[in-house]
């Protein structure tokens, strides 16, 4: 083989630092800081491509702080993935994920996974999204 | 910008998108699906994602993991234990009422625990490689294919940059006779287009025949 990539069995694709979570502290940006409720609370099922569309529940100020509020007023117009939440707000998508994951909890947002699970990536829609790409101007 | 890591911490800016500037989603019928363009820096990530997106290509700046900083780095300098890494990616909006989420990855080793949270779900990756420099790609190839991520490679053709047949780039690039390789120009759509329907069409011969 003349090939010049080294073969894919050694350290090569290993992360380097050891394993992943370690030990130390995990800091916790203000904004997540909240009045003493822990925290992740129903995280569970939130990624990137999570859908979230406001409710018409204004969230309260008393319970909720302004990140929260930016997040529902972002989402009043329409709907969006937690990623372009986190894009247009400037925040990391785990923060984004928290506050979303709060939202849903007190009835302000409603969230959706309208993402293939791996079991649901067939042919069929496979199939779809060729012809799709193929007709695209 | 994507694959430097920024000393600052992620913090929110200020300011809030404008009324307009925001490209919202029909509330149902459509399916999400995920791809990771990767490679290494100044491959032609960003652009591809560019050229392709119909939103301006936005990005999330990502905490890098613990694990990816070193820790005697850290005593007493706690604002200084993450960094950020932005990331980018855009939206596609194909026939069908599919919408395929691009996120530009950085290629590093380092990145690796980011990356793999990223690619998690992905349908599959197109790995970006330039032919004056191959071997960049090698590690970036290593990361998807221990994710068990489908990819193609997306050869982008800079000006100046040595012209090579495919037979050439697939021997020094080592792939294996499925794994497809396409040529391109990161900046024309319909080769960026191109470079999907290849990385579907192999997704899709790795599935197994309906019933
Ligand atoms: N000629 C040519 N230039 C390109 C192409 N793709 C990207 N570039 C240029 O290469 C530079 C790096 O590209 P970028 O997309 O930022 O790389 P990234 O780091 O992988 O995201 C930019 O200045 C692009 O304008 C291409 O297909 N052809
Ligand atoms: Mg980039």
């Amino acid at each position: 083989m003349t090939a010049g990539r080294p073969g894919t069995s050694g350290a090569a694709a290993a992360p380097k630092g050891g394993p992943p979570g370690g030990r130390g502290r995990r800091l916790i940006p203000a904004y997540l800081a909240t009045g003493g409720r822990e925290r992740p609370r129903g995280t569970a099922g939130f990624d990137r491509l999570t859908l979230l569309v406001a409710t018409d529940q204004q969230p309260p100020e008393l319970d909720f702080g302004p990140e929260h509020r930016r997040l529902w007023t972002l989402l009043r117009p329409g709907a969006l993935t937690v990623v372009e939440c986190a894009a247009h707000l400037g925040l990391p998508v785990s923060a984004t994920v928290f506050l979303a994951a709060d939202l849903v909890g007190g009835g302000h947002l409603l969230a959706r996974s309208p993402v293939p699970k791996a079991e649901e990536i067939d042919r069929t829609l496979i199939e779809r999204l060729l012809v799709g790409l193929r007709a695209l101007p | 910008m994507d694959s430097v890591p920024s000393p600052e911490p992620a913090t929110a800016p200020a300011a809030e998108p404008r009324p307009g500037q925001v490209r919202y989603l029909p509330a149902t019928g459509q399916t999400l699906m995920k791809l990771i363009i990767t490679g290494p820096f100044g491959v032609g990530k960003t652009t591809l994602i560019r050229t392709l997106s119909e939103i301006p290509t936005l990005h999330t700046e990502e905490v890098m993991t613990r694990s990816s900083v070193g820790h005697d780095d850290l005593k007493g300098l706690p604002e200084k234990a993450t960094t950020t890494v932005a990331v980018d990616f855009g939206r596609l909006t194909v026939p069908g009422d599919l919408v395929l989420y691009l996120f530009g990855t950085p290629g590093q080793e380092r990145f690796f625990p980011l990356w793999q949270d990223i690619a998690r779900g992905a349908l599959g990756a197109l790995v970006m490689a330039d032919t004056r420099r191959l071997a960049d790609s090698f590690p970036v190839m290593d990361m998807v294919e221990e994710e068990g991520l489908p990819y193609a490679v997306a050869v982008n053709r800079f000006p100046g940059a040595p012209a090579h047949s495919d037979d050439t780039l697939r021997k020094h690039l080592d792939l294996a006779p499925q794994t497809p390789l396409v040529q391109c120009d990161a900046r024309n759509r319909r080769d960026s287009i191109g470079t999907l329907i290849a990385l579907a069409e192999h997704v899709l011969t790795r599935l197994p025949e309906d019933d």
